[in-house]
């Protein structure tokens, strides 16, 4: 075995405060080390040419650089490696920049330390072995989880590069929360007129298969070979016989609260969320119908001209395989009934943000105008309370929601807008206005509108005959403030809905304290995450206004045409291996896997059947944890084996 | 006498405490140089007989750093870690080696001003152990 040393003085970064030539010197009498040389810039072009050469000349198949951290220059040595057809796991490289050099300034102690390191890593090369990264192949779909805005930009994107896109979501309809918007900031567009094009293009993509009403219920296997259940809810109409004549809806006796206006309206058992619903049918919802198990009434049935109805409808398990998963499953509103001093569940004009956006709609509630629930008048004094639930540690979200200002800037306007001789009054915190336009159309409400903004908290809402009392404080002028409104909108924040737990439950997603699932980075992997070919869209991973979900989803359809565009894929080598021989078959690695890479498997052996540990190279991302598990030593991690653990602990460790 | 300095193992997992390590030389805070590093995917990969084996070999001191708890890269890994570690806390008690010789900690990638000061705190509380000198045993292989 012949090694090859080289120390970089990276300039004077290392040189300064490390003496390289005793480095070097240091381990040129080890046996096995063949050459050791210093360099000065060992990343450089020369400096790469020279382990070329070296690697001719001396035949070494082991190469240690000493130099600045792994996630740096590793991988530009590994390729110097591969060129001249070394296995790329056959390098070692020594940290003596950062871990040395720039934080010693002792030269002799900088010294000593990067010796003992440098030999280490000779004692450790001598036991690394060639790794081969597997491959596994693809299959060229994708499967996107939740059909708000995130999912189907995401769809959309996926699917209009020619790859084949499953889309899933849980409500009768696509469009999510975006769609109950009436306009948005800083626009004041119609939220549906934008909206409602791409959820028909979903609809009709050539390439989209859509799932409404149906959850993803199990996933299994890993990057490019997901294999995903998911259960379809029955509809009771069928989608492809509904012609949305809407016969059915005036005959059924159920009445119930209507969802999509957020219970502020009654609907129907049978009924379509809204006139733009995609997939165009209706539903029956089977918890308010009468007509399923037992069949009491079956008046839709029997008006129903196209015969669309079907009270047998059954629900079916739909399987599949995925190349890509992108997870767009949004968020909910923060249950504002929590703050016990808005009065909101006990003040009926206490209203949320997406209460008051239903009231402002033009197929809303109250057709557009702005009336109070409580008794239909229209409010003459609105006041808008900011922060409800945000910016709240000791009892509420710690976070801040990101839209709330802006939406509650766009509310207090739109009233305006609907009641000229109206008073909207913001309380804020803050006003926080990140976003193109978005300060002018905060100045727009403050200077040229006439909505009022006081800085400080509402202590108190509280009914006062048929009119509301707030109790607050203007935190600039340092005065309380007491005044009567007709109505009080509450700019509710936003947490991780019910369907983000539940999906990143199932595929093992990683999630921040707040619960929203975390990026593999925060800045520069914002859509990846601690799962290979799981990508997330939108408010998901955190609050988001209606651009910033958009790319992000944008982001999410690249990466998961990155997997999807591929032949094949490769996996990492530094995956963990059972020894056939020692293992027992006692099944604690396969409690400690993550990942669930690690079955046991029957193996025939002198005639007998054992159970050992087997490894799933696609799905082991090679943590090592098992290994430490292990009680025989029977599983190990490949490039980071036990033996070369201890060899380096040997070397360190010595005097 | 020359002043005892001791030698101290580090298993740094890559993505958290590594990390934090390369912050701190990026950044340039100096801290004492008896911590040598050894470089882990996951803290979870680091098996109680690697502590036990460095103190045998000559280290005075182990430190495992992984990644904050609920922030694993590999999920729980570090929990994992930590319920060995502490475990085997009890074990080395047993054994006669003051547990405070084996030290676990979370550090981030954005923590290099932690890192720095937690090599310093466990440099401190070892030199004051003293050197390490029970079941030292070197190992001929």
């Amino acid at each position: 075995m012949k090694i090859g040393v080289y120390v970089c003085e990276c300039g004077s970064n290392i040189a300064d405060t490390v003496d390289t030539e005793e480095v070097a010197d240091s381990v040129k009498l080890l046996p096995n080390v063949a050459v050791s040389r210093v360099y000065k810039y060992k990343c450089s072009d020369p400096g790469q040419e020279l382990i070329r050469q070296d690697i001719e000349e001396f035949g070494l198949d082991k190469v240690v650089v000493a130099a600045c951290s792994p996630s740096m220059h590793e991988p530009t040595f590994r390729a110097v490696l591969e060129d001249k057809g070394l296995n790329p796991y056959c390098l070692e490289m020594v940290n003596i920049r950062e871990q040395c050099s720039w934080v010693h300034a002792d030269k002799d102690k900088g010294t000593d330390k990067a010796v003992s390191l440098v030999k280490g890593a000779v004692m450790r090369s001598e036991l690394m072995e060639p790794l081969d990264r597997k491959k596994v192949g693809v299959i060229s779909k994708a499967l996107v989880i939740g059909g708000g805005i995130a999912g189907i930009q995401a769809a959309l994107d996926i699917a209009n590069s020619g790859f084949q896109v499953t889309l899933v979501e849980k409500k009768s309809t696509i469009g999510g929360k975006m769609a109950q918007l009436d306009k948005t900031f800083p626009t004041l567009d119609c939220s549906q007129c934008i909206l409602s094009p791409k959820m028909v293009d979903v609809g009709r993509h050539p390439n989209i298969t859509l799932y409404a009403n149906s959850e993803v219920k199990q996933v299994d296997g890993y990057i490019g070979n997901f294999k995903v259940k998911i259960k379809r809810n029955p509809r009771y109409v069928i989608e492809d016989k509904c012609t949305l004549c809407d016969d059915c809806v005036p005959v059924c006796p159920v009445i119930v609260h209507d969802e999509y206006n957020e219970n502020l309206s009654p609907r129907k058992a049978i009924y379509i969320a809204n006139p733009q619903a995609v997939p165009a049918s209706y539903i029956i919802n089977p918890d308010n119908c009468l007509g399923i198990e037992p069949l009491i009434c079956s008046k839709c049935r029997d008006v129903c001209g196209p015969e669309a109805i079907d009270f047998d409808m059954r629900e079916e398990i739909i399987e599949d395989e995925f190349g890509a998963i992108v997870v767009a499953t949004g968020y909910e509103t923060y249950p504002i009934e929590n703050i016990g001093e808005y009065g909101y569940g006990t003040i009926q004009d206490v209203i949320s943000g997406l209460e008051f956006e239903r009231i402002l709609a033009a197929n809303g509630p109250t057709a557009g105008l702005v009336r109070r629930p409580s008794d239909g008048r229209i409010p003459q004094t609105v006041i808008f309370i900011h922060c409800a639930g945000s910016r709240d540690p000791a009892k509420n979200l710690s976070y801040c929601s990101k839209i709330c200002c802006m939406y509650a800037t766009k509310h207090a306007l739109q009233y305006k807008h609907h009641v000229h001789s109206g008073l909207a009054v913001n309380f804020y915190i803050d006003i926080r206005t990140g976003g193109k336009d978005y300060e002018e159309f905060y100045k727009r409400a403050a200077e040229e509108e006439n909505v009022i903004f006081i800085r400080g908290k509402v202590s108190e809402v509280l009914q006062d005959g048929d009119r509301i009392l707030i109790k607050g404080v203007n935190t600039l002028t340092a005065e309380t403030i007491e005044m009567h409104a007709d109505m009080v909108v509450l700019a509710t924040g936003i947490q991780p809905s019910e369907g983000t737990k539940e999906i990143s439950n199932l595929l093992k997603l990683s999630r921040d304290m707040s619960g929203f699932v975390k990026e593999a980075h925060p800045k520069l992997k914002p859509v990846e995450t601690s799962i290979s070919g799981v990508y997330i869209a939108g408010t998901v991973s955190g609050p988001k206004d209606i651009p910033d979900v958009v790319s992000h989803a944008g982001r999410a359809a690249i990466r998961s045409i990155n997997i999807l565009a591929q032949k094949e894929l490769e996996v990492e080598a530094t995956i963990a291996k059972v020894n056939d021989v020692l293992c027992r078959g006692c099944g604690m690695c396969v409690d400690s896997c993550p990942y669930g890479a690690i079955e046991l498997k029957a193996i025939d052996r002198y005639g007998y059947t054992f159970e050992i540990a087997d490894v799933n190279a696609a799905v082991c991302k090679g943590c090592g944890t098992c290994a430490a598990t292990c009680l025989n030593g029977a599983i190990d991690q490949l490039g980071y084996t036990d033996s070369q653990i201890l060899s380096l602990i040997k070397a360190l460790a010595d005097e | 006498m020359k002043d005892f300095e001791p030698k101290i193992i580090g298993f740094l997992c890559t993505w958290c405490s590594y990390a934090g390590a390369d912050l701190a030389g990026t950044s340039r805070i100096q801290y004492p140089s008896n911590i040598r590093i050894i470089r882990v995917m996951c803290s979870g990969r680091v098996n109680p007989m690697f502590v036990v084996n460095a103190l045998q070999q000559g280290a005075d001191g182990v430190l495992i750093g992984g990644c904050h708890p609920g922030d694993c890269h590999y999920q729980h890994g570090n929990y994992q870690a930590r319920r060995r570690i502490t475990m085997m806390k009890k074990l080395l008690e047993f054994l006669g080696i003051e547990p405070d010789r084996v030290r676990m900690t979370w550090v981030s990638a954005a923590e290099g001003r932690k890192f720095a000061q937690v090599i310093e705190e466990v440099t401190e509380d070892i030199r004051k152990l003293g050197p390490m000198k029970q079941v030292r045993r070197k190992n001929e292989w």
